[in-house]
């Protein structure tokens, strides 16, 4: 009998870890978060206003929750700065999940339909890059794209320009950056889906008479349809928020929101402000993410 | 079961509705399909019998396009196929695993071929609702393939293939999956449907007794070859080797020297048999006796002296199969099995373990191959 509630101690243990864990390290620092976007800088340390102070009683309670105020919310809808960072970035994230959809699903389905002794060598060669630290990769990328750089050599040797382009400090070199960065999240989901693919579902295709490009939108595409959600919001998320590659390869004059938080925080000091920006973006993206658990949950009760 | 009148393949004026001619497919190095000729005739039940790895389903996929040939040709209604792709062959497949497309429902797998040809919407509808009645699936249009039974799963690969009216339905294992309950009963819907429908089947299994259910003819196919085209029956009483009566069913075969006249096989482990008629062989030449064991016949007395060949035996071992029982009996040098039905009434049996008994059968029973 001991033994026994012995192992359903374990048992709820094991259960019930990923729960504390998520509410230590995701819940109580994002209570946080949200408690300082709701507070007033202030010159002092730490930078904000009001401080829970639990040694003047009821009265410092009170004074607490008093001094909460939903300002910065009203700033950040208010400026045009937050709204077209936010917007940037859903811009750039939106385009460059396209990109990546578009290169990875044929890297994926090219890499299904090796023989599986290659699969998985491409499969390495995919996440091959992972080896080295995503911001030495990115430095890489601004030697490359300077205006001496590896590309404008190769851009003028070829004849096809005559004075070298500038890359870095646009759109155009975040949009090589996340491309080539993220690729990975988008090719495995895809490669995951497509490998699963029963082949006998083509030949049964082609044997009803349809011919193998359109078999393709018919019967491929729709099977892989929870790959693609899952590599789409596998990189429109984290782009969204991304800021090491914008900050490096992109310009300053449209940030990114990622940037804008890092201004307002290490910059202004402003911890409210920054916090609030934040919250707004975890809103944000908790829609896709909602979306994508319905998703899965309607297919697996399909399966 | 071969139909009374049907027989086209005698006749040498008609033109078969499928020829294969000469067609090899290797990978590698292996041949899986061997210079394989073949004519199957216009509605015609053909099924195409084989161990596993015989080559019979790479046939099959040959004829719907799946694989090309190395060599050879093949030729529908005089038109040859080889170089045409598969989804312009005017021949469907019902696969195996079905194939069924788990993301679309009853009504549009089956729609799915008609939608290829472009017919008009309301012509679809017609057509996949009638499938549906013949399947009887009527009620079952809108539900996913995942929400089926195993059984409703076949019906609506078969509907699904034959919806597009196809001049050859071809039939990769269509009740491997099956039950063997189900399987029976299908079988018997199948041959129904293909009698009805007129239409031309061709039929991979590698269980005879389906095979012997449901065809017109038989090829029975050994690494990349036939080795027997023929009707059921044909196949069974009259195998034309060793190779061919060992697959279909079971068989005691004695080996021997073809006396002078053509009409003993001598130094058999029965002794010298008699053979009903001259066999088909020069004297003197080594001989294969088969004698399958329902022919066997066994008795406690020595049959009475006259033409049967008979040979004392010890009952070795009794398998109870519930309408017979297979016995394994010792004979001077061999073994033999005899298939006695159970037409006695409560548990009696003819025989018991370590019995001494005669088995005769007549002459006519055995058949004479020379490989």
């Amino acid at each position: 009998m001991t033994k026994l509630g012995h192992g359903s101690f374990l048992q709820k243990l094991v259960v019930r870890v990923p729960f504390i864990w998520l509410l230590a390290f995701f819940l109580l620092p994002f209570a946080i978060v949200l408690k300082i976007s709701l507070s007033q800088t202030a010159i002092a340390r730490p930078p904000y206003t009001p401080v829970l102070d639990l040694t003047a009683g009821w009265h410092g309670v009170t004074a607490f929750f008093g001094g909460l105020s939903f300002d910065n919310y009203a700033l950040i809808g208010g400026d045009p700065l937050y709204v077209l960072s936010y917007l940037k970035s859903v811009e750039i994230a939106a385009f460059a999940t396209l990109m990546l959809l578009v290169v990875g699903y044929p890297v994926a389905y090219a890499i299904a339909r090796t023989s599986p002794r290659w699969q998985a060598v491409l499969v390495l060669l995919v996440i091959l890059p992972f080896w080295t630290s995503l911001l030495i990769r990115v430095y890489a990328w601004m030697n490359i794209l300077q205006r001496d750089g590896l590309l404008n050599d190769v851009l003028m040797a070829l004849s096809l320009v005559k004075t070298p382009p500038a890359w870095l400090a646009t759109d155009t070199a975040i949009y090589i950056g996340i491309v080539y960065s993220y690729l990975p999240f988008m090719v495995l989901p895809l490669y995951a889906t497509l490998e699963k693919l029963d082949q006998s579902l083509l030949e049964a295709a082609a044997d009803l008479g349809c011919p193998r490009w359109k078999a393709f939108w018919l019967v491929t595409l729709p099977l892989s349809s929870s790959g693609v959600i899952a590599g789409v919001l596998l990189c429109f998320i984290p782009i969204v928020g991304e800021f090491v590659i914008p900050d490096l390869l992109g310009g300053s004059r449209a940030p990114m929101i990622g940037q804008t938080i890092w201004v307002e925080f290490f910059g202004n000091q402003d911890w409210p402000a920054a916090s609030a920006v934040a919250i707004v973006l975890v809103c944000l993206l908790v829609t896709p993410i909602v979306i994508y658990q319905h998703q899965a949950m309607r297919a697996a009760e399909r399966d | 079961m071969t139909r009374p009148g049907f027989a086209p393949w005698t006749d040498p004026n008609l033109r078969p509705l499928l020829r294969i001619e000469a067609v090899s497919r290797r990978f590698g190095g292996f041949a899986a399909v061997d210079s394989l000729s073949l004519d199957i005739y216009e509605s015609e039940f053909f099924a195409l019998l084989g161990p596993s790895g015989c080559g019979k389903t790479t046939l099959l996929r040959l004829i719907a396009g799946f694989e090309r040939p190395n060599a050879g040709r093949i030729l529908l209604d005089g038109v040859d196929l080889t170089s045409v792709p598969p989804h312009r062959r005017p021949v469907n497949m019902m696969f195996q695993s079905y194939a069924l497309f788990p993301h679309l429902n009853v009504e549009a797998n089956i729609a799915f071929g008609l939608k290829q040809e472009g017919l008009p919407r309301d012509q679809i509808a017609r057509r996949v609702a009638d499938m549906l009645a013949l399947v009887k699936l009527d009620t079952y249009g809108a539900r996913k393939p995942s929400e089926l039974s195993g059984g409703q799963r076949q019906r609506v690969a078969l509907a699904r293939a034959l919806v597009k009216r196809p001049r050859v339905l071809l039939l990769d294992e269509p009740m491997a999956a099956l039950d063997k309950k189900l399987r029976g009963e299908t079988q018997f819907e199948l041959m129904e449907l293909q009698r009805r429908l007129g239409l031309t089947f061709i039929i991979v299994t590698h269980d005879q007794s389906e095979a012997m259910t449901v065809a017109d003819r038989i090829a029975v196919m050994e690494r990349g070859r036939l080795m027997q085209v023929a009707p059921p029956a044909e196949i069974y009483e009259r195998p034309n080797s060793r190779w061919v009566a060992d697959f279909i069913g079971e068989v005691n075969v004695f080996e021997g020297r073809l006396g002078d006249d053509g009409m003993t096989v001598d130094g058999t482990t029965a002794g010298r048999l008699r053979l009903a008629a001259k066999a088909d062989a020069e004297p003197g030449r080594i001989v294969f006796v088969a004698v399958r064991p329902e022919k066997v016949r066994m008795s406690r007395e020595p049959p009475l002296p006259g033409l049967d060949n008979s040979v004392p035996a010890t009952v070795m071992d009794i398998g109870y199969l519930g309408e017979m029982s297979i016995y394994k009996l010792r004979i001077r040098d061999g073994v033999v099995k005899a298939a006695i039905a159970n037409t006695g009434g409560g548990a009696q049996r003819p025989a018991s373990f370590g019995d001494e008994v005669w088995l005769s059968w007549p002459p006519d029973a055995a058949i004479v191959l020379t490989r």
